[in-house]
């Protein structure tokens, strides 16, 4: 769908209501979608704005529930991207807002420089439910900033500089976040600094060995499973092997949860899943239920030295702003419950058995299906294939988004208190569309 | 908290918990749904058993619990209500297909899914395994919603058979209860769209709202329950089965005899017949005092919910012999205002005597226009005249004959299907009028072939829909890379020549993507 189908159907909104503001959202309003994209390229960003609309997902979110979303346009799709997990729990999951429209009555962000309420509620809750040995945990007001701060924890731990992450890896794009990941968003801003941030190929164990054999790394960091890679599973055995890497040649191991976290894998924790204790530990995006921006890292009382030396050493002012502590501790509680963790597993195995079936009548094209509770990453027989099966699942009412850094892969993410017929009616749109998508790709659309 | 944020009410906790409750259930009873005849007997038996194994120590928690009732006869009840249950149904098949071919038709059993029960602290564990029964022979998800009074050792119920039926294969969450039960978290499951059945057994006030929660409900009415004694009866065998019913489990079940109704004839030989067996018959002041010991005013003191007769008698300043099991009350007329012609959930038995028969029909329908409608009735009697009349007359669904009425009408000592819900039908508000039994809990999908014959059934005997779970329900969510995830296609060997061409490729058409 290009541009004019937008402006369409813009028009088809605007010739049936006789406002003149016909999407009044309060405190602003537009005329038309086409109005927003407009905007958005003259005032925000361009580049991403044509990129979306390049890519046939001329979206624009508009309304928001359980675990869809609408265009301005009306067209209602199903969430399977949930930008990342941060919308895990649905958009704007009720108990969520509850317990936020609540704590508004009472609470505002807080004060970075004292001790508070909620930080200290929530520090408690995460370090109760987290895999042994964390003890300490530091806020930040994202997951960029959370991986700055474990990696600066690690360095002060250490005292050595070099972090060691995987390439095409992602933890963000702060300071030092950046240089753990591709040298796309680096250089762009001249940040890229390969001597003190060396990556490894994934999987690869004798080069994690060679990266850490020098003794002079500070800590390794690694997602769980690697998000904007297309979820490429660790091998069985890979993540304890780097971990034992990490013990003998004294490197800390820092586990990038941000994705793998609260009950996606069908454990709250990924690393936990994997029979890993890690060093460090970094939550963010559905810490908070989507309601409200918060990152937490989970450190060892031995790594934590900074936290005593100098308490102010990292000042964030929004850095666990008190709403957001309270928003996560309610997503962290429908997180961890025994029905949400029975929940993913039958959802997962639903999913698993409905996208197998899939496979069988595409065997060639829908050629792999990476699956590690309800994080998916489904393999296609061509380069961009990913993108041509996107581009369909939105025609046919779902979002979900190719891998960044592989798109043959499509990441497919249910949410973790997806209902049952979601689940099938999200089966048979994505049967149709990896259909289309095949022919499309194969040459002529169907 | 709550206190300092008072301005915005926040939502009991326990109410979004058990929204997640409904989910769960929800996922289990579309995986149970699929079970097979063979899987679901190995589940049911393993359940049952489980019940056996604790039902004295569950029916002397009870007791401790709620402070109702005769511990060994709380067993007897657990053990009916669980392998009692099963051996009642282990031949019953409520999940295979049922073929018709003369008709033309074959009905396939289709669970109702998500079932609410909610359970009396009156009969709290028998209810509850009563109730899970059900649910697992129609492979059901039920959600098990005790009375608070009895919360805990209904809990412990629930977990018992639940444990047993998962570890024998039944799907994760199929059996759950709610621990701290409260007003508005029973509102909160009666009402959830995802709720398929409820089954309400307790007070009027619960069983009506079940009906106006605009879920499909099984409820049942209150009894009242009038017994008649004819001039024809075997009047020592009435009087033992009618002291020993009123004495079981201290008049704790709703088919306890309610009214005793004599026919004068017969009235001086019971009244002799009763004391033989542990009655003491009230009189004078002494009547007067244990009214006003149990009723509060207009209504029933619940406190005497399931006491014995001697508790009863001391706080009534009545000194009665210690081998006495029921207190007998008469009283005149079968009138609103006379509270002894009221329910009593305790064992104190009033008493009318009545010219004949058919004025004792007449008693016994005036006892049922109090309260009780579409329950039960008793009659000892040997004149089927008498018996018919009195069936047809009075607005109950089960009339038991020559038979204590508390484990008669609930069909442990009838034919009657055993039961801990009775239904009261038309009469009594209901949309059942038998008792419970697990028929109740599935629809049939009606595969329908034209009456005329221009097509002919084919043989369906070979086809069965459901099969055995390969293995736990829902399998833990392996990773898909590892040994024993399940597998259709193997995703490409990372060694394989056309992997690394794509890969090449990839890194190619990414650059441009990325810098074009």
């Amino acid at each position: 769908m290009g541009i004019d189908l937008v402006r369409f159907f813009g028009m088809l909104v605007h010739v049936t209501d006789t406002d003149s503001a016909d999407y009044d959202y309060g405190v602003f309003s537009f005329a038309s979608k086409a109005e927003v994209l407009d905007k958005a390229k003259e005032y925000w960003n361009p580049g991403k704005t044509q990129f979306w609309i390049d890519s046939g997902v001329p979206l624009v979110i508009d309304r928001r529930e359980e675990y869809y979303l609408w265009d301005m346009s009306g067209k209602r799709l199903i969430d399977l991207h949930l930008n990342g997990g941060t919308y895990n729990l649905g958009h704007r999951n009720p108990e969520v807002v509850q317990a936020l429209t609540v704590a508004m009555q009472h609470f505002d962000m807080g004060n970075h420089h004292f001790p508070a309420l909620a930080r200290t509620a929530l520090a408690e809750a995460l370090v109760t439910s987290a895999p042994a040995g964390l003890s300490k945990v530091i806020y930040g007001s994202g997951g960029g900033e959370a991986i700055d701060i474990a990696l600066k924890t690690a360095r002060h731990a250490t005292q050595k500089r070099k972090i060691v992450s995987i390439a095409k890896a992602y933890h963000g794009h702060t300071g030092l976040a950046v240089g753990t990941g591709d040298d796309r968003f680096s250089k762009l801003f001249l940040a890229d600094q390969p001597e003190e941030f060396p990556h490894v190929p994934f999987n690869d164990l004798n080069a994690m060995e060679e990266a850490l054999r020098g003794r002079d790394v500070a800590a390794v960091i690694m997602e769980t499973i690697p998000a904007t890679y297309g979820f490429p599973l660790p091998d069985p055995g890979y993540l304890h092997a780097v971990k034992k890497l990490c013990q003998e040649f004294d490197a800390l191991y820092i586990a990038d949860e941000v994705q793998t976290g609260l009950m996606r894998t069908g454990e709250l924790w990924g690393i936990a899943k994997e029979g890993i204790q890690p060093d460090i530990l970094v939550t963010g995006k559905g810490i908070s239920g989507g309601m409200y921006p918060i990152a937490c890292v989970l450190v060892r009382d031995e790594h934590a030295g900074w936290l005593t030396e100098d308490g102010f050493g990292h000042i964030s002012t929004f850095g666990g702003a008190e709403l957001g502590c309270i928003a996560a501790i309610k997503a962290l509680e429908i997180c961890s419950r025994p029905e949400t963790r029975s929940m993913v597993h039958y959802i997962a195995d639903r999913v698993g058995t409905g996208l197998r079936a899939i496979q069988a009548e595409y065997p060639d094209w829908f050629v792999g299906i990476r699956q590690n509770g309800v994080i998916l990453g489904l393999e296609f027989h061509h380069p961009q294939g990913a993108k041509y099966v996107m581009r369909q699942l939105y025609e046919n009412g779902v979002w979900a988004i190719f891998s960044t850094l592989d798109p043959r892969v499509l990441q497919f993410k249910p949410g973790i208190l997806l209902k049952p017929e979601v689940v099938d009616e999200v089966l048979d749109r994505t049967e149709v569309a990896i259909g289309r998508a095949y022919r499309e790709a194969m040459g002529g659309r169907s | 908290m709550t206190a300092l944020l008072a301005d915005i009410p926040l939502e009991p906790a326990g109410v979004p918990r058990g929204r997640a409750m409904v989910e769960r259930a929800q996922w289990a009873s579309l995986a149970f749904a699929t079970y097979d005849i063979e899987t679901v007997r190995r589940i049911a038996q393993a359940a049952a058993e489980a019940g056996e194994r604790v039902a004295a120590e569950l029916g002397i928690a009870a007791v401790e619990e709620t402070g109702f009732g005769v511990a060994e006869h709380k067993k007897l009840k657990n053990v009916a209500c669980s392998v009692g249950i099963w051996n009642t149904y282990r031949d019953h098949d409520y999940v295979s297909p049922v073929l018709h071919p003369d008709r033309g038709i074959v009905e396939v059993p289709r669970p109702a899914g998500v079932v609410i029960a909610l359970t009396p602290s009156t009969n709290p564990v028998a209810t509850v395994f009563f109730k899970i029964m059900l649910a697992l022979l129609t492979r059901n998800a039920i959600i098990i919603c005790p009375h608070p009074f009895a919360k805990r050792v209904c809990t412990e119920a629930a977990h018992a058979m639940a444990e047993a039926a998962v570890a024998a294969g039944a799907p994760d969450g199929c059996i759950q209860v709610v621990e701290e039960p409260s007003i508005p978290l029973v509102n909160a499951l009666m009402t959830d769209a995802r709720v398929d059945v409820i089954v309400a057994t307790g007070g009027t006030a619960m069983v009506r709202a079940a009906y106006r929660s605009g879920n499909p409900a099984i409820g049942v009415g209150p009894g009242n329950v009038p017994v008649m004694v004819d001039a024809t009866a075997d009047i020592a065998a009435a009087a033992h089965r009618i002291v020993a019913s009123k004495a079981f489990d201290n008049s704790i079940l709703c088919t306890n005899e309610s009214v005793l109704i004599v026919e004068e004839k017969a009235a001086a030989g019971l009244e002799a017949a009763l004391r033989r067996e542990g009655a003491y018959v009230l009189a004078g002041e002494e009547i007067d005092a244990v009214k006003g010991v149990m009723f509060d005013g207009t209504s029933f003191d619940t406190a005497w919910v399931g006491k014995s007769a001697k508790q009863i008698a001391e706080a009534a300043g009545i000194k009665v012999p210690a081998n006495t099991r029921i207190l007998v009350a008469p009283f005149p007329l079968v009138v609103p205002e006379e509270m002894l012609a009221h329910e009593k959930l305790c064992p104190v038995l009033g008493m009318v005597v009545v010219p004949s028969a058919a004025r004792g029909i007449d008693a016994a329908r005036a006892v049922l226009r109090i309260s009780g409608a579409g329950h039960s009735a008793a009659i000892h009697s040997e004149d089927a005249v008498t018996i018919m009349a009195f069936a047809s007359a009075v607005p109950v669904l089960r009339v038991a004959v020559n038979v204590g009425n508390s484990l008669g009408s609930a069909g442990i000592e009838t034919h009657l299907a055993p039961t801990m819900t009775i239904g009261t039908g038309f009469f009594g508000r209901s949309s059942v009028g038998e008792n419970l039994e697990p028929k109740h809990l599935i629809n049939m999908t009606r595969i329908a072939y034209p009456s005329h014959g221009s097509s002919a059934m084919p043989d369906f005997s070979a086809l069965q829909p459901w099969h055995e779970p390969a293995g736990a329900v829902p399998p833990y969510p392996i990773a898909s890379n590892m040994e024993g995830a399940p597998s259709l296609v193997r995703a490409d060997d990372p060694q394989d020549e056309l992997r690394d061409e794509i890969r090449r490729m990839v890194v190619e058409e990414l650059r441009e993507i990325l810098r074009g």
